[in-house]
């Protein structure tokens, strides 16, 4: 079977949650190549700002809907009402995450809403997408996960887990869809300049939502299955996971 | 909402404060929380109008979606964190360009309406708020309200000009103005002394719908005040030669990476440069075509120009004298000015209209003088002091947007309108929420 590479004109990409920052400015990197978009969020008031500002500047057609990642019992009626606006639709980026507070390993109703918006709900739309492009036998699925996921660490291991476990869903999802000809694509970015780290002590070698975004969209012209954003962040947590466990559990992280 | 608490400063680097910084993404997040709060758009005023020393500072710059384009009728409605240098990206292929604009496209257009900014056109097209049609204020009670200059009138002039004081400014709807090409043409007329070169800017055969003037900020003497008239107006097709691509050069751009020492600017450097560029942009004899960018933003070119000045910063010193005593007042800030032997890097003259409705608003029908002035020492506050009574003297004003050091009482014998102004300011603000280091400098609200 022949591999299509890349995004081209007129394929419609469904954006879920689309009112982060790096997800704003992945779609703004998707309708630069002219694609067509479906911005789906809980937001509608920011929905339907960015979806003006995106079609305005970039003149591709910009559909959006309310979308709950936790509300997975929503989740049919919503993916069916995406592919009948957009039959074309060629492509999912799973954008939405939820950090939480780091206290949240201590009340696990707090962890629990962390497990189901980064975790259950995406794993709930994603099998959705995963059937209806495994029986169309071509599009892409991105999956924006974090490095936090990569290691557990006393500081966010709630959030660190459910993105951990997204990754690993993302694998097999991989290797599942291989025979298909359908791309997963795993997203892992490192520390990034939006609202979720604004303020907080640490950061270094922050990335801006909009390297962010553009990177995204061009991993679909290149053939790693884990992208690492930016790319030393690879390096970073491949020391990181090296780390003996032994060392680790002493570390204050 | 996450906040950093971080020292931060206007575009002249004077004054540094530390202030607490909240960055909403959503619209929703554009509010007052509690306790005092400023907006700001692109940090572009110069001195202390968008800072907040100990307090809230709300940065616009991530809720800045362009909302509605009639591309008919050249209507625009956006976010108020949007900058001018995004509108132009989007409007100048359609045949759109901004009514009015000030010398930088790296400011917001909620910085826009706050400062009621002019351009070089003022003298014929009024300032920003001139071509505003609608503005939604996010009140400190949290409510939205749209004001026009037909509708809630009096919030609309409050805020025009209003310096961020009555609300944050969400979303501005602005009237565009047709172009027929991205050029401008511009001509240039040399002036060896303050008075021909006032008469030249008087002159309406020269002039054009954008006139402003480069000055000599080194010549004394008989050369006071000598410059360069520089008139455009955007190019329409039938004046586009058919030889274009041979006459306009690709732009290049460039940054200033690190600050300069605090000797790179001196006297001589300056009176060097100013020299050449009078002799090489003066000798300019016949009308040429260029890019709008250039033409209107020749330091958007160098990022970061501001470091030329060194770590200490600069004033820049924008005032505005009513016609009858334009040239007079002047002069006296000029022969002032040169008696301290500051040099001055910048030096810019620009006629002004009829005074705007705006009641805070700088613009008044005069001659307004800008002057970038590096702080090398306490000295330069009690020149700057010297220049304020002498815009006083002849009933003229200092502009607050490119204001750190004004005094209260100045402020007030400047701005007649501003018991006007409070008036409606203690209605729509009783606890004065919104407020700045500049504000409470001031002690305005």
């Amino acid at each position: 079977m022949e591999k299509k590479k890349g995004s081209s004109m007129t394929e419609a990409v469904l954006i879920l949650g689309a009112t982060s920052a790096i997800a704003r400015a992945t779609a703004v990197a998707f309708a630069a190549r002219g694609n067509t978009l479906y911005l789906a969020s809980r937001d509608e008031d920011e929905l339907r700002r960015i979806a003006a500002d995106i079609y305005l500047r970039y003149g591709v057609n910009v559909y959006y809907g309310l979308f709950d990642a936790a509300a997975t019992d929503t989740h049919e009626k919503f993916f069916k009402s995406v592919v009948a606006i957009m039959p074309d639709l060629s492509g999912v980026v799973l954008a939405f995450g939820y950090l939480g507070d780091q206290h949240a390993a201590r009340d696990f109703s707090a962890g629990a809403k962390i497990i189901a918006a980064n975790f259950t709900g995406a794993a709930s739309i994603l099998s959705l997408c995963a059937n209806h492009f495994e029986a169309l036998q071509r599009g892409f699925i991105i999956g924006i996960s974090s490095v936090a996921g990569d290691r557990g660490r006393q500081s966010n291991y709630m959030y660190g887990a459910a993105k951990g476990a997204l990754s690993l869903y993302l694998q097999g999802l991989r290797n599942r869809l291989y025979s298909s000809g359908v791309r997963v694509i795993t997203v892992k970015p490192g520390f990034v300049d939006t609202a979720m780290t604004y303020g907080l002590p640490g950061l270094f070698l922050v990335a801006s939502p909009q390297n962010i975004g553009e990177r995204i969209v061009r991993s679909l012209d290149k053939s790693a299955d884990v992208v690492y954003l930016p790319w030393f962040w690879r390096y970073i947590m491949l020391i990181i996971k090296h780390i003996p466990e032994p060392i680790f559990k002493r570390m204050k992280l | 909402m996450p906040t950093l608490i971080t020292p931060i400063s206007g575009w002249g680097r004077y004054p540094v404060q530390p202030c607490e910084l909240a960055r909403p993404e959503r619209y929703a997040d554009l509010r007052s929380d509690e306790g005092s709060v400023i907006a700001r758009g692109q940090g572009r005023s110069y001195g202390d109008a968008a800072l907040n020393e100990n307090r809230r500072v709300l940065l616009t710059e991530r809720v800045d979606r362009l909302l509605e384009l009639d591309v008919v009728n050249g209507i625009l409605r956006a976010e108020a964190g949007m900058t001018l240098a995004r509108i132009l990206d989007v409007i100048v292929p359609r045949g759109w360009f901004l009514p009015v604009t000030p010398g930088t496209k790296f400011v917001s257009l909620g910085g826009c309406v706050a400062a009621d900014v002019h351009g070089k056109n003022h003298h014929h097209e009024g300032s920003f708020g001139d071509h505003v049609l609608s503005i939604e204020l996010i009140l400190a009670d949290g409510n939205r309200v749209t004001c026009t200059p037909d509708d809630k009138t009096e919030l609309f002039w409050a805020t025009v000009g209003g310096m961020g004081l009555t609300g944050i400014i969400g979303e501005v709807t602005l009237k565009l103005i047709p172009i027929q090409s991205a050029l401008m043409q511009v001509h240039h007329h040399a002036a060896d002394n303050l008075e021909r070169l006032f008469h030249l800017m008087q002159d309406a055969e020269l002039d054009d719908r954008y006139t402003v003037a480069w000055m000599d900020s080194s010549a004394s003497g008989k050369n006071l005040g000598r410059g360069i008239v520089m008139c455009g107006h955007h190019v329409g097709t039938a004046e586009l030669p058919d030889d274009l691509h041979r006459r306009i050069k690709p732009s290049r751009n460039h940054s200033i990476p690190f600050d300069f020492p605090a000797w790179a600017l001196n006297p001589l450097s300056i009176s060097a440069f100013n020299s050449r560029y009078f002799k090489k942009e003066g000798g300019r004899r016949y009308p040429f075509l260029s890019n709008y960018d250039p033409y209107f933003y020749p330091l958007d070119a160098i990022a970061n120009w501001n470091r030329m000045y060194g770590k200490r910063g600069f004033v820049q010193y924008q005032c505005v004298i009513p016609d009858a005593t334009a040239l007079t007042g002047i002069r006296n800030l000029l022969d002032e000015l040169s008696a301290s032997r500051r040099p001055s890097f910048l030096a810019v003259l620009k006629r002004l209209g009829t005074q705007g409705r705006g009641l805070l608003s700088f613009p008044m029908a005069g001659y307004t003088l800008a002057l970038d002035l590096p702080i090398r020492d306490a000295g330069l506050f009690v020149l700057l002091n010297k220049l304020d009574e002498i815009v006083l003297q002849h009933g003229g004003r200092v502009y607050l947007a490119k204001d750190a050091r004004l005094s209260a009482e100045s402020f007030r014998a400047m701005y007649s309108r501003y018991d006007e102004w409070l008036k409606i300011k203690k209605e729509v603000d009783p606890q004065n929420r919104f407020s700045s280091s500049l504000s409470r400098r001031l002690e305005i609200g």
